[in-house]
């Protein structure tokens, strides 16, 4: 079992680093954070602060770029191309396709991002010229926006499942912005005094991807580092939400027919 | 054992906007398969030929009946470890090479990389792919891919092989290699299901037909008795007979065809042979051959299946060639 998800992990990468689209994002990614060295050169007195709210936001947002475009057709393109008979034919379980598409596609991120931050170390080491212990910490803040890309590539698998590439981005994409402020959206429930209001704002804000808690890199750029509290957390619950969405992903999938 | 076993099999597509529709794709189709035996599913577009097959390897679930692959159920994941399968108009990875691609294919089998790159090799000098196994399958035509599918099925040395549409893509010679490849799996032991419309094919390799139609089975059985159900008729061709030799031969025959010089006379009766040849010898008609016309699939097949309105069918029968498309 093990190796047969590891297959068809390894084959997604494969896959996904073929994509021409991954290289453009990855060289429109560099090139965002090669320009937060002018904007922070710019900026009297904050040129660290610009420099990190600029690299790192960066690697957020064309890792989710990347996380959706190629997640929406992890599984929708094998079944528009029909190469999923040649897959589910041989030895393999639904569930090992299920499991290996997702984390072939999560290794891809993972090594993006890393090739990402390596750039973005570059652009501050390029700016400060020295490197420091509150640098290492700005990981932390990596890792938050990797334990975000683990979800959103869970909903773009999820969606990939059921519907078309281009209402899977559109679905996805929705639920990343609203997962964005699902904070705000149970605060003006509270706000609101309508007792209906209020629930339905406590369902969404159980229900959906809670994205919010996940938003860490102005914290990092003023060199707080991430409380142990929401480390732990966090990792427990993208943990907890990714399971829920590829035991989705695989229920459907179980029953689908091709 | 049997090889593979359909018990019933029925199974309804969900059509329509909100998918409550049923439209029967098979009907209660019972098979049976023997071990080592090349077995021909042969029916006109929209038989349920392709469904039969997805069903045996568990892509498609079955409304009613059952279905069993060397007595284990298509769903359980160990069936398909001796199982291969090429699926109708193949398509593979356009990111990946031949060789990748069938790296890919012998580690999903869980391979050795020993066995693994001797059986890449072996396969892809079978299919006459040798020399492209570097090249990304983007580049590769419609027979190369078809090709491809086919060493692709065979990467785990299968005891039963499913072929959907062999033949397809494929110019004259590779049909013929195609074909000279089957028999010499058959040779080995296998076990060898395939759909086709080209009842050539079928004529030549398969030990058993099962023909379907509108999802039900029209006929089964094995093709030497198919073939030899007895003497359809007898044909003569004379050349150039004499106007009465023909008129006095006439009343005997089903139909008389001239082609140049010659005429081709069929007989309506056996039992008038005798008197035709007194005929011929006494009209001093000069006998070029004397035939017994056996039953062709292709009259079995039209005739199981001819009496529906379908002209594609009738086409594509006539003609021996494969339709655009099958279901």
């Amino acid at each position: 079992m093990i190796q047969r998800i590891r297959t068809i992990a390894l084959h997604t990468f494969k896959e996904s680093v073929r994509e021409k689209v991954l290289y453009n994002l990855i060289v429109f990614a560099l090139l965002l954070i090669g320009s937060a060295v002018l904007f922070a050169s710019i900026s009297l007195g904050i040129k660290r602060i610009m420099l990190i709210n600029l690299g790192l936001s960066s690697i957020a947002v064309f890792g989710l770029l990347m996380a959706i475009f190629i997640g929406i057709g992890l599984v929708s393109k094998e079944i528009d191309r029909r190469t999923i008979h040649n897959i589910l034919s041989k030895p393999v379980r639904r569930f090992e396709f299920i499991i290996g598409k997702y984390l072939g596609l999560l290794l891809t991120l993972v090594v993006n991002t890393a090739i990402m931050t390596g750039g973005f170390y570059l652009a501050l080491y390029y700016v400060e010229r020295h490197m420091g212990g509150e640098d290492v910490l700005l990981l932390e803040a990596v890792y938050f926006i990797l334990l975000q890309f683990a979800i959103v590539v869970g909903l773009a698998l999820l969606f990939s499942c059921i519907s078309s590439p281009i209402l899977s981005a559109f679905f996805t994409f929705c639920l990343y912005i609203v997962g964005n402020f699902l904070g705000d959206i149970r605060w003006f429930g509270r706000e609101s005094g309508s007792v209906i209001f209020e629930k339905v704002a406590a369902l969404l804000y159980y229900l959906l991807p809670n994205f919010s808690d996940f938003q860490v890199i102005s914290q990092a750029a003023h060199g707080k580092g991430v409380p142990s509290y929401l480390m732990t957390s966090g990792s427990l619950y993208a943990l907890l939400y990714v399971t829920i969405l590829i035991s989705a992903s695989i229920l459907i999938f179980e029953e689908r027919e091709f | 054992m049997l090889a593979v076993e359909t018990i019933n099999l029925t199974k309804d597509y969900r059509v329509g906007f909100w998918r409550t529709r049923p439209r029967r794709a098979l009907e209660r189709l019972s098979l049976e398969v023997e071990i080592g035996e090349v077995f021909g599913l042969l029916g006109p577009n929209g038989a349920g030929k392709s469904t039969t097959l997805k069903i045996l390897l568990g892509l498609v679930f079955p409304t009613a009946g059952s279905a069993r692959l060397f007595g284990r159920d298509p769903r359980d994941i160990s069936a398909h470890q001796s199982v291969g399968y090429l699926p109708e108009n193949p398509s593979f990875y356009d990111h990946l090479t031949a060789k990748e691609f069938m790296t890919y294919a012998a580690s999903l089998f869980g391979l050795s990389d020993k066995a693994r790159t001797r059986q890449i090799g072996l396969l892809l000098e079978q299919v006459g792919l040798s020399d492209s196994g570097k090249f990304p399958l983007r580049k590769f035509s419609k027979g190369m891919i078809q090709r491809l599918g086919i060493a692709q099925a065979l990467i785990n040395d299968p005891d039963l092989i499913f072929l959907d549409e062999p033949m397809s893509g494929l110019d004259p010679v590779g049909r013929r290699e195609v074909r000279n490849l089957i028999l010499q799996l058959k040779e080995n032991g296998k076990t060898i299901f395939f759909s086709t419309h080209i009842l050539s094919d079928a004529e030549t390799l398969c030990d058993r037909v099962a023909i379907l139609d509108h999802g039900r089975l029209q006929g089964c059985g094995e093709l030497r008795e198919i073939l030899q159900v007895g003497l359809s008729s007898t044909e003569i061709v004379l050349e150039k007979p004499s106007r009465d030799a023909v008129v006095a031969l006439e009343p005997f025959a089903s139909s008389v065809v001239r082609t140049g010089n010659r005429v081709r006379l069929e007989l309506r009766a056996e039992s008038d042979l005798t008197e035709v040849l007194a005929q011929i010898v006494r009209w001093n008609a000069k006998l070029i051959s004397l035939n017994p016309v056996r039953m062709s699939l292709e009259d079995y097949f039209m005739e199981r299946v001819g009496g529906n309105d379908n002209s594609s069918l009738r086409n594509t029968a006539a003609a021996g060639t494969e339709s655009p498309k099958s279901e």
